[in-house]
């Protein structure tokens, strides 16, 4: 469990090894997950989560307490990725992460549904989910596809859905963390999980089978 | 803003979040909830969107190596050492 700030903040600058492993394992997940947005593998997401633990050790003498510990830390995180990502010139679509709705995308295939015009049931489901089989849904084989649909998601919306359902974070941590508006955390939240969705029903229970 | 009548499966779909996550108004809720009612392939997707975010749920988060912590630990240590 971590302290109140204040006092793990204290806690550090004396030198509290204790202290010190209970944030860095707490932490941890979260921190790769978002580091995960700008590195192009796990092992460089584990480079910059030691590196930036080292950064926050050279710069704890002058954290102010004007945003919580943790959002500060997620803040050198997200800088020292994207120093790194620049170092190895790799394009990070950056504006991707505070603007998804320019990229329009729905949560189901426009196919599935009746056409604007249809006479009874506009916009309807024309193909519509059928029930998932409950006794595959705990298979190890099933655990294997919702794993890969999520590391097959745009980094911002793995980050995301990592951050909310596996790490079980609140929106705000979430929003904090990655400096998103409300709605935007929720678009990619939306998108990420429909996308994991729809691997489960492409997996489980095909539309056209 | 959405019309009871008009809301549509296709456009039901795009508010899940928003229902999950309480963000939906109430004009929006009542619509929602309302089309709901009287829909099985909305009832489902929700249905399959909560399983979604309940096998999510159950993967396991990443831990740190021990490598990784007994470098940080050592690095704390040399850092404490410097500044004191």
């Amino acid at each position: 469990m971590t302290l109140p700030d204040d006092e793990l903040v204290a806690a550090l600058r004396a030198g509290d090894e204790e202290a010190f492993a209970s944030v860095v394992r707490e932490w941890h997940a979260g921190l790769l997950r978002v580091a995960r947005i700008f590195t192009p593998t796990r092992a460089v997401a584990e480079e910059v989560v030691q590196e930036t633990w080292l950064r926050v050790l050279g710069a704890l003498d002058r954290f102010e307490g004007r945003s919580s510990l943790k959002t500060w830390v997620f803040r050198i995180l997200v800088n020292t990725a994207k120093t790194r990502a620049q170092r190895e010139s790799r394009s990070v679509p950056f504006s991707a992460l505070h603007d998804p709705a320019r990229v329009p995308e729905a949560a189901v295939d426009a196919d599935r549904f009746l056409a604007d015009d249809h006479p009874h049931h506009p916009g309807g489901w024309e193909s519509p989910p059928r029930e998932l089989p409950e006794d595959r849904l705990i298979a190890s084989e099933t655990r294997d596809v919702i794993e890969r649909a999520i590391e097959a998601l745009p980094a911002t919306q793995r980050a995301v859905i990592s951050l909310r359902d596996v790490e079980g974070w609140s929106s705000d941590e979430v929003r904090n963390a990655l400096d998103l508006s409300e709605v935007n955390q929720r678009v990619l939240l939306h998108r990420a999980r429909a996308r994991v969705r729809q691997a489960l029903e492409d997996y489980l229970a095909p539309a056209n089978a | 803003m959405i019309d009871t009548e008009a809301l549509s499966c296709q456009e039901l779909v795009e508010l899940i979040t928003d229902y999950l996550e309480g963000a939906l108004d109430e004009r929006d809720l009542r619509a929602f909830e309302g089309h709901l009612a009287d829909c099985d392939g909305c009832t489902e997707y929700l249905e399959q969107m909560r399983t979604t975010i309940r096998l999510v749920g159950t993967l396991t988060p990443n831990d740190l190596t021990q490598a990784a912590e007994t470098t940080l630990l050592q690095a704390f240590r040399d850092w404490n050492r410097s500044s004191s």
